[in-house]
């Protein structure tokens, strides 16, 4: 399922809406969740799961072609922790 | 964030009432479980994918009475976040 048809299966339940009107909502959803884990926030939707961002401390890597050392920066990785409901149905199927 | 700040952000962004935000948001979540309860994955673009993946059983040990047991095969859900969403988060990568 890509978004589109995510925004078709919403827009399917909730037929009093026009599709631009669900095209922005799902929109709304994911833009307000990635600007609070860009924000450094943590996101807790109950029965779906969590996000929370790990930081990842600057390191030393290593070009594997040819050997060079190069700097690696710290970056922020945003993960995902799946919630009890929803870990019980994927794992009924 | 909880998702009554999602709901929030809808209202603030979208012409709906209170409860028509809540009962949308509501929708868009029971649609991605259900879907993902059918073993379906989602790919949301920049923002990431949703993926459901088969575990096969393993031995594992109660780490309490180092008892032997065998851990049942399982499906669990994994989430790879889109490239996207990972420079959205390092954006300001100096004040790391």
């Amino acid at each position: 399922m890509t978004k589109s048809d995510l925004i078709n299966e919403v827009a399917e339940q909730l037929p009093e809406l026009p599709r631009k009107q669900v095209e922005l909502l799902v929109n709304t959803v994911f833009g307000s969740m990635s600007d609070a884990l860009a924000g450094g926030d943590r996101i807790e939707v109950r029965g779906f799961g969590s996000f929370h961002v790990r930081q990842r401390a600057a390191r030393v890597g290593r070009n594997p072609k040819t050997g060079e050392e190069v700097q690696v920066a710290a970056t922020r990785v945003p993960f995902f922790r799946v919630g009890k409901e929803l870990r019980e149905r994927v794992n009924r199927g | 964030m909880t998702k009554a700040d999602i709901i929030e952000s809808v209202y603030e962004k979208i012409g709906f009432s209170k409860k028509e935000a809540a009962e949308a948001v509501e929708v868009v979540f029971e649609t991605m479980k259900s879907t993902l309860a059918s073993g379906e994955k989602i790919k949301v673009s920049g923002f990431g994918n949703f993926v459901v993946r088969g575990k096969r059983a393993r031995v594992g040990r109660n780490p309490q009475t180092s008892e032997v047991i065998t851990i049942s095969e399982r499906k669990v859900l994994t989430f790879k976040p889109s490239q996207v969403l990972k420079d959205a988060l390092n954006q300001n990568s100096n004040d790391i």
